[in-house]
């Protein structure tokens, strides 16, 4: 096994473009534990960690611009302001520890479906910046995920960073595991409401082989809140508007039974979530007039 | 490949380290530093916890390679560092032993670890803020109740 340890992103695409097969390298907390357990080995590693640009962010034009290399930790202390929803999520990653090493990046490129940043991307409408030494791609996020685990990274690409636009309207996330601390989801769920355009969008994680967004409950409750003139009135929701939209999620889901739940757990534990985060997300809107 | 970085305040230098290998593996089997354990190679228990540059991380998550010229502090460096009234042993250390907090002592030195880190952050940690702090360690023998007396009583003996 090559271990390489570019100094530059410039170095480090050059090192993928050589090695398409090399595994890109951050925090090490998914790549680590497929080599301690032998259940991979890739012929080269790319430790990413020295490169500097990866863990910086900044914001633009509403648009926060997050390295791939910002850990959970610091997407908590320095972006929770400006990107709670995300850090919300990041809350429930792993421990400090493992907080302090996985990163945003890591997250996308290993890509599992009960990766906890995924729910509130697709909510939020991020994009994802990859690059290669042939130019650079920005992915929506919506067809970034493929497949079990597959993303639609090309082999001699990295992730550069996540845009998310900041200010847009409350996002809210939720989690279901056995325990608070240390837990991979068993189901997670993301809403995040767009008031400028009349938007609501959503995240399911760990209910079907890749992340996915719940369309129908998504353009019903959108419809639901233009019929009614609730984005102006900010009055309270319907009881029936929030019950059907609880109804509407899991239908998006492909849940299967294992080991951390069954499939008809994950469904009802789905529309719970949907339920609590619609409600605590509304009732955001309405306060923060 | 060969490795140089700073661990418990020494310059160190490890040859003949395979890429794959963790930093966990480099200190427990290369350099003679076993108070960092090894358990779960997953990153689920805490027990392998040390500092790098400053922060705590699971040793076996962290590639040896990735910590070439980076500073390393793992548990045996806490109890050098603070000679204290308790001799070798760390105040953290000592507390543990005060208040019960040790049985099979496995997960201690991972906890040592962790719980040093709170304590450098916030002297007067409450009982949640302990949990919360400790959640990525695991241990198996005492219910965590005297883990968490040892820490409060690490902090008054610290800060009085």
């Amino acid at each position: 096994m090559d271990f390489v340890r570019p100094r530059t992103w410039r170095d480090a695409l050059a090192a993928k473009a050589e090695l398409p097969t090399a595994q890109a390298l951050a925090g090490g907390t998914d790549v680590m534990v497929e080599i301690n357990f032998g259940h991979r080995r890739p012929e080269a590693l790319i430790d990413l960690n020295p490169i500097h640009e990866l863990s910086e962010w900044h914001c633009q034009d509403g648009v926060a611009v997050i390295g791939a290399g910002v850990s959970y930790t610091r997407l908590i202390t320095e972006l929770g302001d400006r990107l709670p929803g995300l850090a919300l999520a990041a809350r429930t990653v792993g421990s400090p520890q493992i907080r302090n090493r996985g990163s945003i990046g890591g997250n996308l490129g290993s890509a599992s479906p009960a990766g906890d940043c995924h729910p509130v991307l697709l909510a939020a409408d991020a994009i994802i910046e990859v690059e290669s030494t042939r130019g650079e791609r920005r992915i929506p996020i919506d067809d970034f995920y493929r497949g079990l685990k597959q993303t639609a990274l090309r082999q001699d690409e990295l992730i550069r960073a996540v845009r998310i636009r900041t200010g847009t309207g409350p996002c809210q996330f939720g989690k279901i595991g056995t325990r608070n601390a240390m837990v991979i989801a068993v189901c997670s769920f993301a809403i995040a409401l767009h008031p400028s355009n009349r938007t609501v969008r959503t995240g399911i994680g760990s209910a079907a082989p890749r992340p996915i967004r719940a369309p129908d409950a998504e353009a019903f409750v959108g419809g639901e809140l233009a019929a009614a003139g609730l984005w102006e009135s900010r009055k309270p929701l319907p009881a029936s508007l929030v019950a059907r939209f609880g109804e509407l999620v899991p239908t998006a889901a492909a849940p299967i039974d294992d080991l951390r739940g069954s499939a008809a757990y994950r469904r009802h534990a789905l529309s719970v979530l949907a339920v609590r985060t619609l409600n605590w997300a509304w009732e955001e809107y309405r306060t923060c007039a | 490949m060969r490795l140089n970085f700073v661990a418990n305040g020494e310059r160190r230098e490890v040859d003949d380290v395979w890429e794959g290998e963790s930093l966990l593996y480099v200190l427990r089997e290369r350099m003679g530093l076993p108070g960092s354990k090894n358990a779960c190679e997953q990153g689920e228990c805490g027990s392998c916890t040390v500092y790098l540059d400053g922060m705590i991380v699971c040793a076996c998550l962290v590639a040896a390679g990735q910590v070439e010229g980076l500073d390393v502090v793992t548990v045996e460096g806490l109890s050098s560092a603070n000679r204290s009234e308790f001799g070798d042993l760390h105040p953290l250390q000592q507390a543990f032993l005060d208040a019960g907090a040790v049985q099979c002592g496995f997960c201690t030195p991972g906890f040592i670890v962790a719980a040093d880190e709170l304590l450098a952050r916030d002297p007067d940690p409450s009982t949640n803020e302990i949990r919360e702090a400790l959640a990525g360690n695991l241990c198996r023998c005492t219910g965590y109740e005297k883990i968490i007396d040892a820490v409060h009583l690490a902090a008054e003996r610290l800060w009085r």
